[in-house]
């Protein structure tokens, strides 16, 4: 995976990803989609490639449980979700969704810089910068999940939910 | 080594002896709720595993977030909801019935039992002594359709308060300042558990305060040890045989544990834009306020409503200040009509409204304006939060908010009783 950089600070709420006052167009994904992360960078959504990444502070999507959050962040084509941390309930939902949600310094990553995601290897190549940052072991359950694509496809395929000894 | 509270319940749903922090357990789940934000994509990711969730009777989809509905598109969600429940005989919580949160407290959970719902501060069952976590539409969706889901058992943090609050303090200002000290992520994964004399003698509402906003500080759940208000309040509901005894063992590990003095507090207020963002109400007083909402499942019960009332009888609103009141659940809204609160809100210039969530999350009853600043009792006050970004959001007590009607500025309630 593969994709521009784009930065965001810590603390970015669910709030701020799929606003309240798009309540009306929760149904609506790709309609919602259109206003992801607007009250944190009004340009994101207009601009925002497939491939792209996202490169955040600490807390990434704390507040309200809202699964669309997750939702619309794929659908507008990121491929992935870089952040120093992430709040509980975003990270199920970003997993759950098939969505890599990965912890690392995002601290050495500069807005734009081109990015290319080696999970297996744990680490994120800046090919900018010409760089290599490690990103965090990834939970073994969050693993499971996502390599099926999420949870849904996960229990389709084995029958049950999953489990870690 | 013991069991923290979190432990047990977590032992106890998935039927082992001992569980201990960090495992991976199968729980099962007693009861699963959505709102109709995230309900229908709940209900997209049931129906892909099975016709209808495995405990209709214990599944309940609430109209509460934007109810009565403000556009045709949220209208239509209501209808799915309500379609629904009706063809898989769950339950429906109508329009004016009340916020999930309370509802449930209300007359679905009970101690030792465990609740997974599809909105963040589903926490808030912890005062019963029940587990009780936020995940999102496919998380809960799953839930409903298998009745269990996965869980990380979380490592907790002791919260022990002692002492008495001093006048004009409560149990929001407490959670507000144990928020401001551990951070909006120091919790994140723990669970957070509350003990000490302070909360002992508080009311099950007050604790409800407490535990409602555990997530707030990033934390899975928050928990209370359930004991005779419990009790009591089960026998209120009519339901005294769902009350059991459950507590952390003496000898529980905690992760870490802080201790806090009730005596030592004063009013809090949070400010925008976020909830960590705490002050003494010293710095914030005179700030001025163009709308105060009592409400909400963090302070819309019946003792908020007459702590307020207390402060509003026989006086008038700031002629600058909107004030909007809803109560958390028809059961509040009714007491509150009986003892005549809700006159005291009205002629005191208030907009009542029905029960719900109220204008808290943006979608309806109290958008805000650009530039306009609102005092709200709620649990967040997050860029955006209630409906525009241009707006800034102040939480605090009931009692704050009272005072704060009144002189239509952020005012110390303890110069008004």
């Amino acid at each position: 995976m593969r994709g521009k950089a784009w930065k965001f600070g810590d603390n970015i709420s669910t709030d701020l990803i799929a606003p309240g006052r798009y309540f009306h167009l929760r149904e609506n994904l790709p309609e919602l989609a259109k206003h992801v992360l607007e009250d944190a960078r009004s340009e994101f959504a207009g601009r925002v490639k497939e491939g792209d990444v996202i490169a955040a502070g600490k807390n990434f999507g704390l507040g309200s449980s809202r699964e669309h959050a997750a939702q619309i962040i794929k659908i507008s084509g990121v491929s992935t979700i870089l952040a120093k941390s992430f709040a509980r309930i975003f990270y199920r939902n970003a997993i759950n969704l098939g969505l890599p949600a990965l912890e690392c310094d995002t601290d050495k990553i500069n807005e734009g810089d081109e990015l290319e995601l080696r999970m297996e290897e744990g680490v994120i190549k800046n090919l900018t910068q010409g760089t290599e940052i490690k990103t965090s072991p990834m939970p073994d359950v969050m693993l499971l999940i996502l390599n099926e694509g999420g949870l849904l496809p996960y229990i389709k395929k084995h029958g049950d939910l999953p489990v870690v000894k | 080594m013991g069991m923290t509270l979190v432990e047990k319940l977590l032992a106890g749903a998935s039927g082992k002896k001992e569980v201990k922090a960090g495992e991976h357990v199968i729980a099962r789940v007693d009861v699963t709720m959505a709102p109709e934000g995230t309900g229908p994509l709940a209900i997209k990711q049931l129906i892909k595993l099975k016709e209808g969730p495995a405990n209709p009777s214990r599944t309940i989809f609430f109209i509460d977030h934007a109810a009565p509905s403000p556009t045709r598109q949220t209208s239509n969600a209501h209808m799915f909801l309500r379609k629904f429940a009706k063809k898989t005989g769950s339950n429906l919580s109508e329009v004016g019935e009340g916020v999930c949160h309370q509802r449930v407290v209300e007359s679905h959970i009970s101690p030792g039992e465990v609740y997974i719902g599809a909105d963040s501060h589903s926490c808030t069952v912890g005062a019963l002594g029940a587990f009780g976590t936020g995940m999102g539409s496919t998380d809960v969706g799953v839930a409903m359709a298998l009745g269990k889901t996965w869980l990380r058992v979380p490592p907790t943090f002791k919260i022990e308060t002692n002492g008495s609050f001093p006048k004009g303090v409560y149990s929001k200002d407490l959670i507000l300042h144990i928020i401001g000290k551990i951070g909006a992520d120091g919790a994140t994964y723990k669970s957070l558990e509350f003990c000490g004399d302070t909360i002992k003698n508080m009311t099950l509402s007050s604790r409800l305060t407490l535990t409602n906003m555990a997530v707030e500080a990033g934390a899975k759940t928050g928990v209370i040890r359930p004991d005779e208000k419990v009790k009591e309040f089960l026998k209120e509901q009519e339901r005294p045989e769902k009350f059991r005894q459950i507590k952390a063992d003496e000898d529980a590990e905690y992760e870490k544990s802080f201790e806090f003095d009730a005596s030592d507090l004063e009013p809090i207020i949070a400010a925008p834009h976020q909830v960590d963002n705490v002050k003494p109400i010293e710095e914030m007083e005179g700030t001025k306020i163009q709308q105060v909402y009592l409400g909400t499942c963090t302070n819309g019960r019946l003792e908020d409503l007459r702590l307020a009332a207390s402060i509003l009888k026989g006086k008038k609103r700031h002629p600058d200040t909107r004030f909007v009141v809803v109560p958390a659940s028809r059961q509040i809204y009714l007491d509150a009509l009986k003892e005549g609160l809700l006159e005291t809100f009205v002629r005191a210039g208030a907009s009542v409204l029905g029960p719900g969530c109220g204008p808290c999350m943006g979608t309806h009853e109290g958008i805000l304006g650009d530039g306009e600043a609102c005092l709200s009792t709620q649990n967040r006050n997050f860029k955006g939060r209630m409906g525009n970004p241009e707006a800034f959001i102040y939480l605090s007590s009931p009692a704050t908010a009272a005072a704060s009607v009144l002189k239509g500025e952020i005012s110390d309630p303890r110069e008004v009783f």
